[in-house]
């Protein structure tokens, strides 16, 4: 039986554990074990009913002819040979394919900028960071309707500031070949968060190095190729992979930056702004064709993986790991 | 996780720190103005949208469409905003998103730290395979799952109500529940042992001596859960048909679209949808950095 009194103050002495009897073991493990799962139901149920069972009907509805109002119809493979020839999809294919190889390396370079920069032993450090974290808790649609704004051609400040430095001011909601990078634009105004996991690894790199290298007359180029970033090699993976899979997914910016009115196309100027997760989502939920939508939910699935391993196997050239 | 402990720290004793604001000499004193430089150049590119965001909302209609755009306005009129409130139901939406905000942040709070918990501190058969599982799902892209489990809500009526938009966070979300499961891991054994020989249920342990300890680790993940679902624009899209059950972010989109471009009351609107979420960042910021750093160094 429990004792209240004493679960008040848990840290009292603690007593040896009684050595347990063999008899007993195999109970207390059973027990133990009917324990982990009890606390753990909430998300075996809800991992069973929200994502083992959908992963498995995915797969089955990729090769189903599906409306949503006629049970699905089995085609085998017909919904991904239909996609190899659907140059819609290879647009969108393209586009998700070009925002992400330069929207991962912009990230990764503005974001170790600024958390260089906001590393720099200045007053008042504390209030720069928020300030720099604040587009990303800005709610997206607020952020995709602001864009919108600024880039527009009469009234925008992004023209407007182009114009001042005597460079092009294109028309970027209206050009096919701006829309996409407006979308990049956008995005990388919220590089908040991978800023943060750089300032913390910035942190983590020990002082002793940095006095060691000065000492050794390694000016700050020097000092940043051959310290910092070795040391936060691994941190870079880390937000390698997270950036290539949110920019593999990207939805919500691009389709709120293409949208003139209600129920517009949401591809943007000569599809420009059209992603892969745009098409999908269009295909599922504009044209009911669930069974298309889900060969495609399983081909980006492939091509994240995909682009993940590559990833991996190519960062053990450049990650350093220190054997910690 | 020793990376956290010592990243955080830091961070809060920073702007006193190293050399800069000692003035030794004078080539001191200019790189300090260069430094400061970089820094307010660097905050003011991030900053300026949201400011011309704010300024803009209380412009007249006049200054709005002046070329080339005026930062401030000639004259300030609060009129954009009392559009807002003629124009859209703004207290219903607002009185919507506060209430499903306030059940996920529930459900992410019941939820995430028991299965945290399981995962961390009960020695169990099929905790490593079921925490590579949790993992695991993190790498998926929720396009898969999405139109399964849309028709899941479809086959149980319920699109167009709030059960789909709240039941998920009472599984707990896997990045929470790792979250909260690597502050867990912290946590000495001896205190639960000590309460273990003393008789406790692991229920009792949970709640009197785990929960408290883990306040930080939940308070990190209820400001989390409260911005995700305050910004959340995809499910609110796919689950929600009728007006009167619209959330801000849907309510907003739907305003935008019905009344064309009508920039001033729709940057007014903005600016008043952001500030709870600025007001929640700024009370929990410590939280929400500590969140980010773990998630960046596990």
């Amino acid at each position: 039986m429990a004792r209240p009194d004493r679960m008040a103050y848990p840290d009292h002495a603690v007593r040896p554990a009684r050595a347990a009897r063999p008899g007993r073991r195999s109970r207390a493990r059973r027990s133990q074990l009917l324990w982990g799962l009890a606390f753990a139901s909430p998300w075996l149920i809800g991992g069973a009913v929200f994502i083992a069972y959908p992963i498995g009907v995915s797969a089955y509805y990729s090769l189903t002819n599906f409306n949503l109002f006629q049970s699905p119809q089995f085609v085998g493979l017909a919904n991904y040979r239909a996609m190899a020839a659907d140059p819609v999809f290879w647009k969108s294919l393209e586009n998700t394919l070009y925002l992400t190889v330069t929207g991962v390396v912009l990230t990764l370079v503005l974001s170790l900028g600024a958390a260089l920069i906001l590393n720099l032993p200045v007053r008042g450090q504390p209030l720069f960071r928020a300030l720099l974290y604040l587009p990303t808790i800005v709610p997206v649609v607020v952020t995709g309707y602001l864009w919108r704004w600024l880039m527009n051609v009469q009234y925008g400040w992004v023209d407007r500031i182009l114009g001042l430095l005597h460079l092009p001011q294109p028309d970027w909601l209206e050009s096919p070949t701006w829309g996409t990078p407006a979308v990049l634009l956008m995005t990388l105004w919220t590089i908040g968060g991978p800023t943060i996991i750089y300032l913390a690894a910035l942190k983590n790199v020990p002082r002793e190095l940095y006095e060691a290298a000065t000492v050794d007359g390694a000016g700050p180029i020097a000092r940043f190729r051959h310290i910092t970033w070795p040391v936060i090699s691994p941190v870079t993976l880390f937000q390698v992979i997270v950036s290539v899979i949110a920019y593999l997914q990207i939805f919500t910016q691009p389709y709120l930056l293409a949208q003139t009115h209600l129920n517009a196309s949401t591809g943007g100027p000569g599809n420009s702004m059209l992603t892969y997760s745009i098409y999908l989502f269009e295909n599922a939920f504009v044209y009911l064709k669930m069974g298309y939508a889900s060969a495609m939910a399983w081909v980006l699935f492939l091509v994240t993986m995909a682009v993940t391993a590559v990833v991996l196997v190519t960062s053990r050239r450049w990650v350093h790991h220190d054997g910690r | 996780m020793t990376a956290v402990d010592h990243a955080i720290p830091d961070q809060v004793a920073d702007p006193v720190a190293p050399g800069g604001l000692v003035p030794r000499a004078a080539s001191r004193g200019a790189r300090g103005a260069l430094r400061l430089l970089a820094v307010l150049v660097l905050v003011a590119a991030f900053a300026f949208p949201f400011a011309v965001m704010v300024t803009t909302s209380f412009k007249t209609t006049g200054d709005i469409f002046h070329a080339p755009p005026q930062f401030w306005p000639t004259s300030w009129t609060l009129a954009n905003f009392r559009a807002v409130f003629t124009e859209m139901p703004f207290w219903r939406y607002l009185g919507n998103t506060v209430l499903l905000c306030g059940l996920n942040v529930l459900g992410t709070l019941l939820a995430c730290p028991l299965v945290a918990y399981s995962l961390s501190k009960l020695r169990w058969r099929g905790r490593g395979p079921l925490l590579v599982v949790l993992l695991a799902t993190m790498m998926l892209p929720p396009q898969v799952t999405l139109i399964p489990v849309y028709l899941i809500w479809n086959h149980v009526h319920a699109v167009n109500t709030y059960w789909p938009l709240v039941v998920p966070a009472f599984c707990g979300t896997p990045f929470l529940i790792f979250m909260i499961r690597q502050f867990l891991i912290n946590v000495p054994n001896e205190l639960l042992e000590a309460a273990r020989i003393d008789g406790a249920s692991e229920l009792r342990i949970y709640w009197t001596v785990v929960l408290p300890l883990a306040r930080p680790a939940l308070a990190t993940a209820a400001v989390f859960q409260f911005v995700w679902t305050w910004t959340d624009f995809l499910n609110p899209l796919i689950y929600l048909n009728s007006t009167s059950k619209y959330t801000l972010s849907i309510g907003l989109y739907n305003f935008f679209s019905e009344h064309g471009v009508d920039w001033g009351p729709l940057l007014a609107a903005c600016v008043l949808f952001t500030i709870p979420a600025l007001l929640i960042f700024l009370a929990g910021q410590r939280y929400f950095v500590e969140g980010i750093a773990t998630r960046g160094l596990k």
